[in-house]
């Protein structure tokens, strides 16, 4: 084996990325630790080291355990809607049927579409007089404040987000559905399955990798969820729809609270690491 | 036979309700935008379809915002985006992909790493750092495009998916070129770049689309109207306009012109299922 780079070559090639890397993550990830154990406020430019103060604080702040709980009814909603759904519309779509082409454009439209849009048309059709609200009254219900009572205000957020979503998870499906074992298929179909046994013994089956992929991705993000809060209802009525990064964001650039900020940032980064794990887990113990 | 088209009329019926669904919020707010002053838009039972259609919210709401500006701005941040990720990418990838060195489990390991740091969990240092290298659009234009596209600059998403793409590429190759003379540099730029161009144009779309929605750090770091870009100037259509939804639903549909004819026109990157290694969190 011959070698045709010079020693330092590699080290040349990863400079520029690495700097970038350090400076906008590794570095602010260190940052955000030594900011979460700082108290900035009382003076914002000459904070003090209050040890874990910070932490005890969000321990003990009914409005984080509000935020929390939002945040987790958020993931257990979310999540399983955006594993399930985008998996049957997947399995529907993958046939050889007319108009394929026209419902994978309309159904990824929501994707690339930006979330402030998204979100804008959503706070639209929630209006109290708005067209929801008429279509809930045709069955007999009560026009719901869809965004301003602090009951609702939270699922109507978590709405957004996974009709955002449906296009994006169903495409990813539906590349893993391409490798389907196409022989597998016929077989059941030899042997007289109908539809829904033969995804159920074979797709699934072959999409369980994909599954526990989607499952990450689609906790993950909806741990990150901000646009839709921060234009629909900014975390409110009451905290009902507020969220840990909105939660950061506002203490970090609305309140100049850096260092409460960070310690919520270093638990939704803890957060985020144990999902990450736990997909690396899975992943690894289910490849081979 | 019976059963197999009652079957594929169930799929039709399923997925043009999905779509519908899909859709609807857009068409709603097209019909909003449409209908004139003479029209009640809370009407019960509401209007689809406008009696008289006007383009008049659309012309009053392009006078009243500098769209072309927040397009102009959107396009400068994700058009340097994307060219910086491509070749940051690539260059990161190279070595990961084929050459031995010190360290390469380590680097490896860190760049993977940084998959697990969502932005949203940095944001604050990140925009303390930003601040302190003066790249904001306070100091002027440049530096507060460069605090815009910089900490997007490269991610661990795209190096993997260069890596990928590298290392399907038979070694021969490069040791044919470096037989003919060609330092490293110049066998990645001349036989490996043009080799990967596929995987190079969907980092390119995804990373364009990633940027040109992205509203987070925008809000945070722009200050100057004249420098917002799409996602910050639409949302400041709330502001403006708090109750005139006709211009608020005639703004919003302006601001996603472009993003649907780029996503029409590439569509196959988006739809034909082939691009899994794109996926991004």
């Amino acid at each position: 084996m011959i070698s045709y780079y010079k020693k330092y070559a590699p080290y040349l090639f990863l400079l520029p990325a690495a700097i970038v890397l350090g400076l906008f993550f590794f570095l602010p990830f260190f940052d955000t630790m030594i900011l979460s154990f700082k108290d900035y406020s009382t003076n914002i430019y000459n904070p003090s080291w209050i040890g874990v103060s910070n932490y005890i604080y969000l321990m003990k702040s009914p409005e984080f355990y509000k935020i929390i709980l939002n945040t987790f009814i958020f993931l257990v909603c979310a999540v399983p809607l955006l594993v399930i759904i985008p998996l049957i519309l997947a399995i529907m779509i993958n046939q050889k049927i007319k108009g394929i082409t026209i419902y994978k454009l309309l159904i990824y439209l929501p994707v690339i579409v930006s979330i402030v849009v998204a979100a804008i048309a959503f706070k639209w059709l929630y209006a109290q007089n708005g067209i929801l609200n008429y279509v809930i009254g045709l069955i007999g219900l009560k026009p719901i404040g869809w965004l301003t009572d602090p009951r609702f205000s939270l699922y109507s957020v978590i709405i957004v987000t996974v009709w955002k979503g449906l296009g994006y998870y169903m495409m990813i499906y539906l590349a893993a559905l391409m490798s389907a074992p196409k022989d597998l298929y016929e077989a059941c179909e030899i042997d007289g399955a109908n539809f829904i046994q033969k995804h159920l013994t074979v797709s699934i089956p072959h999409l369980m990798p994909t599954l526990a992929l989607v499952t990450t991705i689609s906790s993950i993000s909806a741990l990150k969820v901000f646009a839709e809060i921060y234009v629909m209802t900014k975390g409110g009525p009451l905290n009902s729809s507020k969220t840990i990064v909105y939660y950061i964001y506002e203490r970090a650039f609305e309140n100049l609270d850096l260092g409460i900020a960070s310690a919520a940032a270093v638990i939704l980064l803890c957060i985020v690491m144990v999902f990450s794990i736990i997909n690396v887990v899975f992943f690894e113990g289910k490849k081979y | 036979m019976q059963k197999f088209q009652i079957k594929n009329l169930m799929v039709h019926f399923s997925l043009i309700l999905v779509s519908l669904l899909c859709i609807f919020p857009f068409l709603w707010l097209l019909s909003t935008a449409l209908k004139g002053s003479g029209e009640n838009i809370f009407q019960y039972p509401p209007q689809l379809i406008p009696t008289k259609a006007t383009l008049a919210n659309f012309k009053s709401a392009w006078t009243q915002i500098p769209f072309l500006t927040y397009y102009i701005n959107s396009f400068i941040v994700a058009f340097f985006t994307v060219i910086l990720n491509l070749i940051l990418s690539s260059l990161a990838a190279y070595p990961l992909a084929r050459m031995e060195f010190r360290g390469k489990k380590i680097i490896f390991y860190a760049i993977l790493s940084t998959i697990m740091i969502p932005f949203q969990a940095i944001m604050l240092p990140v925009y303390l750092i930003v601040l302190k290298l003066n790249m904001v659009d306070t100091v002027n234009n440049f530096m507060g495009f460069l605090g815009l596209i910089l900490p997007f600059a490269v991610n661990a998403f795209g190096i993997f998916l260069m890596r990928q793409a590298f290392m399907a590429i038979p070694r021969e190759l490069e040791e044919a070129a470096f037989v003919d003379g060609c330092n490293i540099f110049q066998i990645w730029y001349k036989i490996l770049i043009p080799m990967v161009k596929p995987t190079l144009a969907t980092l390119a779309i995804f990373t364009f689309i990633g940027s040109w929605g992205e509203f987070l750090w925008p809000s945070i770091v722009l200050t100057n109207k004249a420098m917002y870009t799409l996602p910050v100037g639409v949302n400041d259509l709330q502001g403006m306009f708090s109750a005139n939804w006709r211009i608020i639903a005639a703004g919003s549909l302006i601001s996603i012109i472009p993003i649907i004819i780029f996503f029409l026109a590439l569509q196959r990157y988006f739809i034909s299922g082939e691009n899994e290694g794109a996926v991004k969190g």
